[in-house]
C-alpha cells in the first residue's frame, strides 16, 4: 500500500466523514487517493485558514474530531491561526500538512517550512512522519491524542516521499502511549471534601466553563443545580452548558458578564468551577476575585488547576464523571431538598435584589437599530434552536448576552484566542456537520471581511448558512475602548470604505438582504431564516452602541461600568 | 513567596522534537532554565534530562504540571523536594600556568582532587567534578592565577538511596 493510501485508509477507520482542505504540490498524492474515495467528503475552501476554522466548527458542533488537509509551506502556515484558535479552546482537530521530501527537509526547498516547529506552542502534539510504515500508527495516535484527555489540535506533517513510499498496512486497534495517560476518574476523597464544602457554605455559585461542554456534563450540572438549588453562571465558552433560560441561571460572568453574576461571584463563599480555567476575562483583577470564596475546581487538565487562582479542593478528572460521583455522594447522604433550599434562602434573596437592580437592558427607540434588539429577535424567531457562531468583538458579546443558549454545542465562538474571521468558516463546518439545523454566523463588518472569500465555499457546498452582519462601520470593540479609556481618540477604527454587502452576496450567487430601520429587522430576519441558500443580512446598527456592563481590563469584576 | 532553586529529573521519550518541546515550554511561558543536561538512559527509547530552574512554589508547581502535560514526557521528579540527593557537575578549566604559578596550580588541583588533562608550556587544562559549590570554589581560587577558558556541563542529579533498611 502507498503512504497516501494508508492515510486515506486511516481516515476511514477513524470514521472521518468530511475533510476541509486545499490541495497543493506536496499533497497531490493524498488528493489522488481522495478522488477514488467517495465515502470521504472533501470541502474545498478558498483559504487554508478557512479550512482550519471549518474543521474546528465541525468539531465544536458535532463533538467529533475535525480534520483539515493542506499543502506544505504557505498552505501549512495559513492554518496556524486556526490551529491556535482550536488550541486555546481545547477543540479536537487533526491537521494534515504536506511536506517536502525527507531528503530535502532543512534545505529551504520550494514551499518548505518547519511546520512542526512553528506549531509546537499551539498544538497539543505534533508529528513529522519519517517512514511510510509509521503512518498508520502515527495517525491512530494523532486522533487518539486529539480527542482524549483535554482535547486539542494535533498536526501530522507528511513528507511527499513518505506519501509515495510503499509498506505493509498495519492498523493498531488499540493504542497505548506510555507517556500519555489522562486521568478521567476523580479522587473519591476530593469529591467527598467538595460535598462537605457544599454542605457548609451559604453563598455558593456554580461556574460552568467550556470543559463542561467538551465532556458532555450538562445533564449532571442541571441535576446538581436543581437538587441543591444552586445559582449557575457560565463563561463565554460555557454558555449552553446550563440552560440560559433556567431560573437559576445568572448568565455569563466576567468582563461583559451580567451585574448579578459578577456580584454573586464576588460575594460568594464557595465556587464550584466545572471545566473553567479562570481566564483573565473572567476573573478581572485576580487579587480581588471572589475574596471570600473557597474554590472547588474540576478539570481534566491538572495544569489548569491552581494556575490563576488559589484552589481549595482540586478535582482532576473528567467533568461528567466527577459530577456523577458528586451526585452519587449527594444521593447517598440523602439530605432533603428542603434543607438545601433553606440553606441558600438568604443568598437567593440577595441575588434576586441584584437581578432587579441591574438587569441586562437596552432601549430600542428612535431610528437606530439596536444590535441587542437584533439578537433578541433572532432568538425569538429561531426559538433558540439555531447553532450560532460568532465573530469576535461587540457582535460576539451581544450574542453571548442576548441569545439565551439552552443547549450545549449551540454557541460556537473563539473564546480563548479571540479570532476575528472565525465565525463564518466555523459556520460552514457546523452546517456540514448539522445539515438539518439552522446555522447562523453573527458578524461585525470588520470580522466578516477577514474570511469573506469562504462565501464561495458555502455556495459550492449548497450550505444555507445565514450571516447576520451587525454593521456599524467601526471596529466597534476597539472604538468602545478608545471612547472610554482613550478620550475618544478614534485611531484606525473607522472604515472609510465598506463593500456593499448585498451586492457582494449577489456577486457570489447568494441572497443579500439589508435593514436600516428598526421596523425592517423582523421581516428581513424572517426572510433570511426562510431562505434555503447562503444568505447575508446587512443590518445597519446604531454606530456608537457599546457593550455593557463592562469591567475595565485589570479591574475587579465588581467595578462594572453599567451603561 | 521566595524563589528557590529546583533540580528536576525528567524522563522523556527519545524522539526528535522532545527536547525542543521542553525548551520551548520554558521560553514560551517565561520560565528560566539555569542548566540542562540530556542523555540516553539504560532504555534507549527514553532520555534522561536534569533541569535546574528557579521560582516560587506556585511557579515550580506550574512548571512540573506543564512538563507532565507534554505528550512525550514520561516522568517528572522534583529531586529537590524528594529528600537527599547527589548532585554533580563537571568543568574543564584552562588556566594560565607559567614558571612562577605552575606549582601553585598543581597544588590547587591536588587539594580539590582535579585532574590535569592537557598541558602546554603556558597552560594547564584541568578537569574538575563535584557539586556546583565545589566548582565555584575552584574557579574562584584559580581566577587570580588567570583562567583562559571554562566549559561546564550543567548539573546532573540523583536521589540518594535510603541507608537504613
Amino acid at each position: 500500500m502507498t503512504g497516501a493510501q494508508m492515510i486515506v485508509e486511516a481516515l476511514k477507520r477513524e470514521g472521518v466523514e468530511v475533510i476541509f482542505g486545499y490541495p497543493g504540490g506536496a499533497v497531490i498524492d493524498i488528493y489522488d487517493e481522495l478522488y477514488r474515495t467517495p465515502e470521504i467528503k472533501h470541502v474545498l475552501v478558498r483559504h487554508e485558514q478557512g479550512a482550519a476554522h471549518a474543521a474546528d466548527g465541525y468539531a465544536r458542533s458535532t463533538g467529533k474530531v475535525g480534520v483539515c488537509l493542506v499543502t506544505s509551506g504557505p498552505g501549512a502556515t495559513n492554518t496556524v491561526t486556526g490551529i491556535a484558535t482550536a488550541y486555546m479552546d481545547s477543540i479536537p482537530m487533526v491537521i494534515l500538512t504536506g511536506q517536502v521530501p525527507t531528503k530535502l527537509i532543512g534545505n529551504d526547498a520550494f514551499q518548505e517550512v518547519d511546520i512542526t516547529g512553528i506549531t509546537r506552542p499551539c498544538t497539543k502534539h505534533n508529528f513529522l512522519v519519517k517512514r511510510t510504515e509509521d503512518l498508520p500508527r502515527i495517525l491512530k495516535a494523532a486522533f487518539h491524542i486529539a480527542r482524549t484527555g483535554r482535547p486539542g489540535p494535533v498536526l501530522v506533517d507528511l513528507p511527499k516521499d513518505v506519501q509515495q513510499g510503499k509498506a505493509e498496512f498495519y492498523w493498531p486497534e488499540e493504542i497505548r502511549l506510555r507517556s500519555y495517560n489522562p486521568v478521567y476518574d476523580p479522587h473519591p476523597r476530593q469529591v467527598e471534601k467538595a460535598y462537605r464544602l457544599l454542605e457548609s457554605c451559604t453563598r455558593p455559585v456554580v461556574l460552568v466553563g467550556g470543559g463542561a461542554i467538551a465532556s458532555g456534563a450538562h445533564e449532571e450540572i442541571r441535576e446538581l443545580a436543581e437538587r441543591l438549588h444552586l445559582p449557575v453562571t457560565m463563561t463565554l465558552m460555557g454558555l449552553g452548558g446550563f440552560p440560559g433560560t433556567h431560573p437559576q441561571s445568572l448568565g455569563m460572568l466576567g468582563m461583559h458578564g451580567t451585574y448579578y453574576a459578577n456580584m454573586a461571584v464576588a460575594n460568594s463563599d464557595l465556587i464550584l468551577a466545572v471545566g473553567a480555567r479562570f481566564d483573565d476575562r473572567v476573573t478581572g483583577k485576580v487579587d480581588a476575585f471572589a475574596p471570600m470564596a473557597k474554590i472547588i475546581h474540576i478539570d481534566i487538565d491538572p495544569t489548569s488547576i491552581q494556575k490563576n487562582v488559589r484552589v481549595d479542593v482540586p478535582i482532576v478528572g473528567d467533568c461528567k464523571r466527577a459530577l456523577e460521583k458528586l451526585l452519587s455522594v449527594i444521593k447517598e447522604v440523602g439530605r432533603p431538598e428542603k434543607i438545601w433550599r433553606e440553606q441558600f434562602k438568604d443568598w437567593w434573596e440577595q441575588i434576586e435584589i441584584w437581578k432587579k437592580r441591574y438587569p441586562l437592558t437596552y432601549k430600542q427607540e428612535g431610528d437606530y437599530i439596536k444590535p441587542q434588539f437584533v439578537i433578541e429577535k433572532l432568538y425569538e424567531l429561531t426559538r433558540g434552536e439555531a447553532i450560532v457562531t460568532t465573530e469576535v468583538g461587540q457582535n460576539q458579546m451581544w450574542t453571548a448576552q442576548y441569545y439565551k443558549f439552552d443547549k450545549p454545542r449551540t454557541l460556537i465562538t473563539s473564546g480563548g484566542l479571540g479570532t476575528m474571521g472565525f465565525g463564518f468558516p466555523a459556520a460552514i463546518g457546523a452546517q456540514m456537520g448539522n445539515p438539518d439545523k439552522t446555522v447562523i454566523d453573527i458578524a461585525g463588518d470588520g470580522s466578516i471581511q477577514m474570511n469573506i472569500q469562504e462565501m464561495a465555499t458555502a455556495m459550492e457546498q449548497g450550505l444555507p448558512v445565514k450571516v447576520i452582519i451587525l454593521n456599524n462601520g467601526y471596529l466597534g470593540m476597539v472604538r468602545q475602548w478608545q471612547e472610554l479609556f482613550y478620550e475618544r481618540r478614534y485611531s484606525a477604527v473607522k472604515f472609510q470604505v465598506l463593500p456593499d454587502f448585498v451586492k457582494l452576496a449577489e456577486a457570489y450567487g447568494a441572497l443579500g438582504l439589508r435593514a436600516t430601520r428598526p421596523e425592517e429587522v423582523e421581516p428581513v430576519l424572517r426572510e433570511a431564516l426562510a431562505s434555503d441558500r447562503l444568505t447575508l443580512v446587512d443590518i445597519h446598527i446604531a454606530p456608537e452602541e457599546g457593550v455593557f456592563p463592562m469591567v475595565p481590563a485589570g479591574r475587579a469584576t465588581t467595578e462594572m461600568i453599567l451603561v | 513567596m521566595s524563589e528557590k532553586k529546583h533540580t528536576l529529573s525528567v524522563l522523556v521519550e527519545n524522539t526528535p522534537g522532545a527536547l525542543a518541546r521542553i525548551a520551548g515550554l520554558f521560553s514560551g511561558r517565561g520560565f528560566n532554565i539555569d542548566s540542562l543536561c540530556v542523555a540516553e538512559t539504560l532504555d534507549p527509547t527514553l532520555s534522561h534530562l536534569t533541569l535546574v530552574t528557579r521560582g516560587d512554589d506556585l511557579i515550580i508547581e506550574q512548571i512540573i504540571k506543564q512538563l507532565r502535560r507534554l505528550i512525550d514526557v514520561y516522568r517528572v521528579v522534583d529531586v529537590t523536594e524528594e529528600g537527599e540527593f547527589v548532585e554533580r557537575e563537571m568543568a574543564l578549566i584552562k588556566v594560565r600556568a607559567e614558571k612562577e604559578t605552575r606549582a601553585e596550580v598543581l597544588r590547587m588541583c591536588d587539594i580539590f582532587r582535579c585532574k590535569v588533562v592537557d598541558v602546554s608550556p603556558r597552560t594547564y587544562t584541568i578537569e574538575v567534578t563535584g557539586p556546583q559549590s565545589k566548582l565555584q570554589a575552584v574557579i574562584e581560587l584559580l581566577k587570580p592565577l588567570g583562567i583562559k577558558e571554562i566549559v561546564r556541563t550543567g548539573v546532573i542529579a540523583m536521589k540518594r538511596e535510603k541507608k537504613a533498611p
